[in-house]
């Protein structure tokens, strides 16, 4: 984790890129970061792991600020993490911003969220 | 004391069938040193399951599959078998048994368990080649090898045994037909109604029948060729079966001088009139009674056992039971009385003559005395429980017979309820996922649910295959008292009030044309909708307005996005067609390069006949179908809920039994089906003959090919709840049969709900509405595969290709590597 620091903002392209209502996945040291785009063109940046068991969240279907993971259908709120009721459990979400129509990521050390 | 002595008694059994081996288990059980114990056995076999000689003559078994107990049992269990040897002799006096091959054995205890003879009929010709009973292995045997090598059978006697021996011929491609001395079928089992509704179905099956058939001779020169009546008809035949009755073999104890009547006479305690001789199973006669069903004999083995033993105080009495018929998609039930005997007793029915459903219950007073079902029989071991135990139901009678459900209702209970009571907290409820009754119990509590949907939704228990539902149901229902709200209708999911009817009605009747129309008419509570509805909603839209409506990708699980299956680990299977099963060298040589210069980490043949690429990364794909691609080779639609693979056995082409070419065919309805997408996953097979290979009758539609033509079955399942196909219709031509399959997978993309597999949509709405949709009203039946057709020219283009030609690069991108 020594190559993540806290608050370095850094670029991931025209924020068109990702698939409305869909996501759009960047490798970031030994993880992958989700990013979805809500069909109210909202972004969220989520680690790409569903805290069940793992399973690609970028893969499931977005509706509203929530994703369902395609393995096995846990609902995951993307402003949060969070798993929604009654499933329990928390995704990893990072910081993002939108400049000028690009996406910036905030990257910081997993123990300072 | 248990303990092995030389000085053990010796009982020797005679009789290795079904009654003498449950007696030596449940003595086994109970006293397992006691005896020394030899079995004589006149079949050269281990202790098979005779019953189910009817399912290895329809084909539905092996012969494998009814043994019992192998001979490593008799092994393990220090038993001295002596198959193929029969007892000769039996002399009480010097207490031994001789066998034909000379072996004498002296016994302390002796149990015979002989069981029964077929009754031949005192008529000329019943010694003829060609003739048989239908009683152990060897008559089977020689019935499948007449199957084989013989045309015409006729089977003398319209009784339980009977049937089911034409029904088998027939399965095996024989003509069949009945010859039966009463006015109607079973007549010891099934009263009138319930009578003609089974001979209705096997005549459309193809069996013919004369009733109030006296056979007067059987004739022939140097074997069988036909069946002479007393009325002068002739019936032709090759190959016949007597099926006449049995009555119990009481040779062996007759020369022995026991007390014998029309069977072995034997006392409460199984007792004959030798006080060191046993008998049970269908030899015995006990108060007059002789005994053809099996589970009286298991009764008796349990007390004859507990007797051996030295319990003195195990007494056998009868209890009602109930007799139903072995036929593959016939329903019978039968238990006690048929009619009302006298002025006491009445019958109450219930007559759907056009779905084929028959329910008679007989009662004296408010007390069920018998029972007759046809077509529905789930609720016959209810009805039995009722006789056995003389329930008074004077609180039900008005809903008694609609079934224990409605019932129980009306006694603020079902079934499920009564049975949660006494589970223990350890025993596992769902299998799927792994979910005790005591962690169900635990979460209802402490997080205080009150709905199925929420005890789905925290214990995950019913979430996935949903079988074990109405049992979570009961254990909510008991957990929270009567506090649990009632559960309305099915909606879709939580954005809507709507079921699927509904929303399939309105999208047609209102000319909705898209999500977001449809959405904000029917007043979706979620602007996008969500997992469950968008994936239903965008395939309702694709099926009623085919050519028109845009496929939404957003609105697809993953492995329809991707056109291919995801794994555990997020990497994916690719799975290209195989037309009918069959590929070439090429396609093989193409599948194994792309294999090796990908590095795939698995290769597995899949149960559809077809070969699975495991373990691809999403980046990977389109290199891997482009390669497919240029061997001819395209998406096979694993990963869809749409038309998966089309099963063939080798057929007429090759296979000494074929009687059409069913691969062929197989490759014909893939061609013509394939890319289409339906509610759920569809798969079909066509078999060659009626041995099935391409086990046909466990699919969603299956062809199997006889001499005159195909038989088109629906609603079959192998996955879950195992179901066999319901036949829909004969036809004569290849054509018919396309036009039949187009046809009916029409009617289930348009009628269906979504993820609702062929056989619970069929079991729904009965097989006679299908019937009525597809057979009777032909020019339904063409215009839905018009429709078909139609559809289909929209989807029969490879997604492979178009994405190995660069179609929504952005799902297949190599990762990016930032920060």
């Amino acid at each position: 984790m020594g190559a993540l620091t806290q608050h370095t903002w850094i670029d991931l392209g025209a924020a068109g890129d990702v698939p409305r209502l869909g996501a759009r996945k960047f490798r970031l040291g030994n993880e992958t970061v989700a990013v979805f785009r809500t069909s109210a063109d909202e972004y969220f940046a989520v680690i790409d792991r569903c805290p069940h068991k793992g399973g690609p969240l970028s893969e499931g279907i977005v509706s509203g600020r929530t994703v369902a993971c395609p393995l096995h259908g846990w609902v995951i709120a993307l402003d949060n993490g969070r798993a929604v009721a009654p499933d329990e459990g928390c995704a990893t979400t990072l910081p993002l911003r939108l400049v000028r129509g690009r996406l910036h990521l905030g990257l910081r050390c997993k123990g300072a969220a | 004391m248990n303990g092995i002595s030389p000085s053990r008694e010796h009982l020797v059994v005679v009789g290795n069938g079904m009654a003498g081996m449950r007696t030596v288990e449940e003595l086994k059980a109970r006293a397992p040193s006691r005896y020394r114990i030899t079995v004589f056995g006149a079949e050269p076999y281990a202790n098979y399951n005779r019953i189910a000689l009817s399912a290895v003559l329809a084909g539905d078994k092996s012969l494998d599959d009814i043994v019992i107990n192998p001979r490593a049992w008799y092994e393990e269990n220090g038993l001295d078998l002596i198959a193929g040897d029969p007892v000769l002799k039996l002399d009480p006096v010097t207490k031994t048994v001789t066998s034909v091959g000379g072996r004498v054995a002296r016994y302390d205890r002796l149990l015979l368990a002989v069981g029964s003879k077929p009754i031949a009929p005192p008529i000329p010709g019943v010694n003829l080649p060609g003739v048989r009973a239908f009683r152990d292995i060897a008559d089977v045997e020689a019935m499948i090898d007449a199957a084989t090598h013989r045309k015409r059978a006729v089977v003398i006697g319209g009784g339980l045994l009977g049937l089911e021996a034409a029904w088998g011929l027939k399965r095996r491609g024989m003509s069949v037909a009945v010859v039966h001395l009463m006015t109607t079928l079973m007549e010891r089992q099934l009263d009138e109604p319930a009578a003609h509704l089974l001979q209705h179905e096997l005549d459309s099956r193809g069996i013919a029948f004369f009733t109030n058939g006296q056979t007067e001779e059987i004739y022939g020169t140097d074997r069988v060729e036909g069946v002479r009546l007393a009325d002068g008809r002739e019936v032709p035949a090759d190959f016949v079966v007597l099926a006449i009755g049995v009555r119990p073999n009481v040779a062996l104890a007759k020369q022995a001088g026991l007390n014998i009547n029309r069977g072995i006479v034997v006392g409460d305690d199984m007792r004959t009139s030798d006080p060191a001789v046993y008998a049970v199973g269908e030899c015995i006669e006990h108060n007059g009674q002789t005994f053809g069903l099996v589970a009286p004999l298991w009764e008796q083995a349990k007390v004859c056992a507990a007797r051996l033993a030295g319990d003195a105080a195990a007494v056998y009495v009868p209890q009602p039971v109930f007799t139903s018929l072995k036929i593959t998609g016939i329903d019978v039930f039968s238990a006690g009385a048929l009619t009302a005997a006298d002025a006491d007793d009445d019958e109450i029915t219930l007559h759907d003559a056009k779905r084929g459903k028959y329910k008679k219950l007989v009662m004296r007073g408010d007390r069920v005395i018998g029972a007759v079902l046809y077509g529905d029989v789930a609720d016959g071991t209810w009805y039995l429980q009722l006789m056995r135990h003389s329930n008074d139901i004077a609180m039900i009678r008005d809903r008694l017979i609609f079934g224990r459900a409605f019932a129980e209702q009306a006694l603020g209970r079902n079934e499920a309820e009564m049975d949660v009571a006494v589970m223990p907290e350890s025993e596992q409820v769902c299998g799927c996922n792994g979910v005790n009754q005591g962690k169900i119990r635990a979460t209802i509590a402490a997080k205080h649910l009150t709905t199925l949907d929420q005890v789905r939704a925290h214990t995950k228990a019913s979430a996935s295959c949903g079988q074990c539902t109405p049992i979570v149901r009961a254990i909510l229902a008991q957990t929270v008292g009567g506090a649990a709200p009632a559960e309305k209708a099915a909606a879709m999911c939580g954005c809507t009030e709507f079921g699927h009817d509904e929303v399939r009605k309105a999208i047609v009747a209102r000319g909705l044309r898209t999500q977001a129309d449809a959405r904000r008419e029917l007043g979706w509570k979620n602007a996008d909708g969500c997992q469950k509805c968008r994936p239903a909603l965008n395939y309702y839209l694709l099926c009623a307005w085919p050519g028109e409506y845009r496929d939404d990708s957003r609105s697809r699980f993953v492995n329809e996005r991707v056109h291919a299956n995801i794994q555990k680990d997020g990497t994916y299977s690719v799975v290209p067609r195989m037309w009918g099963g069959v590929t070439t060298p090429r396609e093989l040589r193409a599948i194994a390069d792309a294999a090796e210069k990908h590095g795939i980490p698995t290769v597995k043949v899949t149960g559809g006949q077809r070969i699975d690429m495991l373990g691809a990364r999403k980046d990977q794909l389109p290199g891997i179908w482009a390669d497919l691609n240029q061997a001819g080779l395209v998406s096979g639609h694993a990963y869809g809920k749409a038309l998966r693979t089309v099963k063939t056995c080798v057929g007429s082409e090759w296979c000494r039994f074929g009687t059409q070419d069913s691969t062929g065919l197989g490759i014909k309805i893939e061609k013509m089906c394939w890319g289409s997408y339906t509610p759920h996953k569809v798969k079909l097979a066509v078999s060659g003959c009626p041995r099935n290979c391409a086990e046909a009758t466990i699919k969603d539609l299956g062809v199997v090919c006889i001499e005159a033509g195909y038989d088109i079955m629906v609603g079959g399942n192998g996955g879950v709840t195992v179901r066999v196909t319901d036949k829909l219709v004969r036809v004569t031509t290849e054509a018919e049969v396309l036009e039949y399959v187009g046809a009916f997978l029409q009617l289930y993309r348009e009628e269906a709900h979504y993820l609702e597999r062929t056989a619970p949509w069929i079991e729904r709405h009965g097989i006679e509405y299908l019937k009525r949709l597809l057979v009777d009203d032909a020019e339904n039946r063409r215009a839905l595969y018009a429709r078909f057709l139609y559809s289909q020219r929209f989807w029969q283009t490879d997604p492979w290709a178009e994405r190995a030609a660069g179609a929504d690069a952005h799902e297949y991108a190599a990762l990016e590597t930032v920060g």
